[in-house]
């Protein structure tokens, strides 16, 4: 099984001339967790929308379990879950409409849910202890369960390469437990994880890989060789406070 | 005995019959597109685009084609002038749209003001329902029809569309498409709502009916529902309304339904401000 799940070859991606990711290589095998680490601005957004297919490289090509770029949505592969801030929390869907939206992909045009697609809702929201709350509107969650709300409407969506951005971020420790638990059992069936953060202890702990990006991917690989003081003083231009903790936890590894 | 006469004491009149039915139907199809253009956030949109499609209308009377074919080539064309003016120049988006819509609707006013005619194009702006002719009933149907059924038949995907684009676009959704049939709809019912209430006043009925289910909701469906109710409710009275007070129809129908938002704005069991000022003395 030589296919790659993420295959980005030289890509280079430019918005009104503005280059915001310039030769770009990345390849990924199934079964990973890996942190995306750089800055903002540096290209995270950028990488995970040509993962999605949203913006077309100007060169280069990204192939996602093989296939092109363009049939990657049509065949529900890539599952995107959002940073909170990017919701609208007054808007009227429950939270099982919004797992329900995770199948879209798979239902006829009408979007009329059969036993099969309800399935898949039920057997997400259980998988993220959310179905007890399935009826509420989205406004009336804690941040955590918000959280496993879009990771649950990810994971109906039965795509294998899943792109998380900021995950922990205003989660409560129990949710961010059961959600590094499921990653975990997500990446031994063979899930791709792309996890883009700033927390970088987070990535020490349980990323086997990680991707360091400042326009281009300045490396990647496994967590221990690449994740080194001098790569993250690279990836964020000497800028990183508290390297001495990271560098700590690497060497009792 | 009082209150069913003053309901059907104007029903003897064929001119009033038709125009209960009529607002009743514009007060439904608009109040039913209002609920996606609050929850998309498209009000200085619907407003553009309501008064964009003046010189359109004023053009298909001239050329003698429906209406509704010169307000969808007006609304959707000030889009597309908005889009690339934007994109072209370094003027913000509040602005452009402001621009483009005032411009279009300037000459609107002066082809009414300049074109001889046997109706009165003043009616296109400020609403003639009580006038209304039978060919523009039919153009008021068949623009209804089109637009429930396709609201009907696209409702998920436009739900998903207006909650999150890039969801819908990461599973292969073309959010373009949805954005044109928004776009189409909103000059179509722009022609339906001129009817009752003018080109001026006809961003309310795609505005109001919506905020006011937004209040007393919190699911799409109820939403859906109830802002229709109030259209078609604030649509009916306000046309008996006027026939009593001989006023203006459309002015009638929008303070109705603008009353009925301040009602809802006060008193909303859950999103009202009684309630929430009651739970903040209960917080402190």
């Amino acid at each position: 099984m030589n296919t790659f799940s993420i295959d980005i070859e030289n890509v280079t991606v430019a918005y009104h001339g503005q280059v915001a990711l310039h030769k770009a290589s990345l390849q990924l095998k199934a079964g990973t967790i890996c942190g995306l680490v750089g800055m903002n601005g540096a290209g995270k957004s950028t990488l995970f929308k040509a993962v999605m297919g949203f913006v077309k490289p100007v060169s280069g090509r990204v192939l996602i379990n093989g296939l092109p770029i363009r049939l990657v949505q049509r065949n529900n592969l890539v599952a995107y879950v959002p940073q909170a801030e990017e919701v609208d929390w007054n808007f009227p869907v429950s939270v099982h409409d919004v797992v329900m939206m995770g199948r879209y992909g798979y239902m006829n045009f009408l979007r009329i849910p059969r036993s099969l697609d309800k399935q898949a809702v039920r057997d997400s929201l259980e998988r993220v202890e959310m179905w007890e709350m399935r009826d509420r509107q989205i406004g009336e969650l804690s941040g955590g369960q918000k959280k496993r709300t879009f990771f649950a409407r990810a994971l109906a969506q039965q795509a294998n390469v899943l792109l998380l951005d900021e995950p922990f971020a205003g989660v409560d420790v129990k949710t961010e437990k059961m959600m590094i638990n499921l990653l975990m059992e997500l990446r031994d069936a063979g899930y791709t994880i792309l996890i883009s953060t700033h927390d970088l202890d987070s990535i020490t702990t349980f990323c086997d890989q990680v991707v360091l990006i400042n326009r281009t991917i300045l490396a990647y690989g496994e967590t221990s060789e690449v994740f080194t003081e001098e790569n993250l003083s690279r990836t964020f231009g000497g800028s990183v406070i508290d390297l001495s903790r990271s560098k700590s936890q690497l060497q009792q590894g | 005995m009082e209150l069913v006469n003053w309901f059907t004491t104007p029903l003897q009149y064929g001119f009033m019959v038709k125009a209960i039915w009529i607002s009743a139907l514009v007060g439904i199809v608009c109040s039913a597109l209002s609920c996606f253009m609050i929850l998309k956030g498209w009000a200085l949109m619907g407003d553009a685009v309501s008064h964009a499609v003046l010189p359109g209308v004023v053009l298909a009377y001239v050329a003698n084609i429906p209406f509704a074919i010169g307000a969808f080539v007006f609304g959707v064309g000030s889009v597309i002038a908005i889009g690339f003016i934007k994109s072209n120049t370094r003027i913000k988006e509040d602005t452009v749209i402001g621009l483009v819509f005032t411009g279009l609707f300037a000459f609107g006013v002066v082809l009414v003001s300049k074109v001889k005619s046997t109706v009165d194009l003043g009616h296109i702006l400020f609403g003639n329902v009580l006038g209304i002719a039978d060919s523009d009933i039919v153009q008021t149907v068949i623009i209804s029809v089109i637009t429930l059924v396709t609201l009907a038949l696209l409702r998920k995907d436009l739900i998903l569309f207006c909650f999150d684009a890039t969801h819908a676009r990461s599973i292969g959704l073309n959010t373009t498409f949805f954005y044109y049939v928004l776009l189409s709809l909103l000059s179509l019912t722009a022609v339906a709502g001129l009817q009752t209430v003018g080109i001026i006043l006809v961003v309310a009925m795609m505005i109001t009916p919506g905020a006011i289910a937004y209040l007393l909701s919190d699911r799409f469906d109820h939403m859906m529902l109830i802002a229709m109710a109030s259209g078609m409710f604030s649509s009916v009275m306000g046309t008996y309304i006027s026939y009593y007070i001989d006023g203006s129809t459309g002015g009638c129908i929008v303070v109705l339904q603008t009353l009925l938002f301040l009602a809802a704005m006060i008193f909303a069991p859950k999103h009202g401000m009684l309630v929430r000022s009651r739970q903040q003395v209960s917080d402190s």
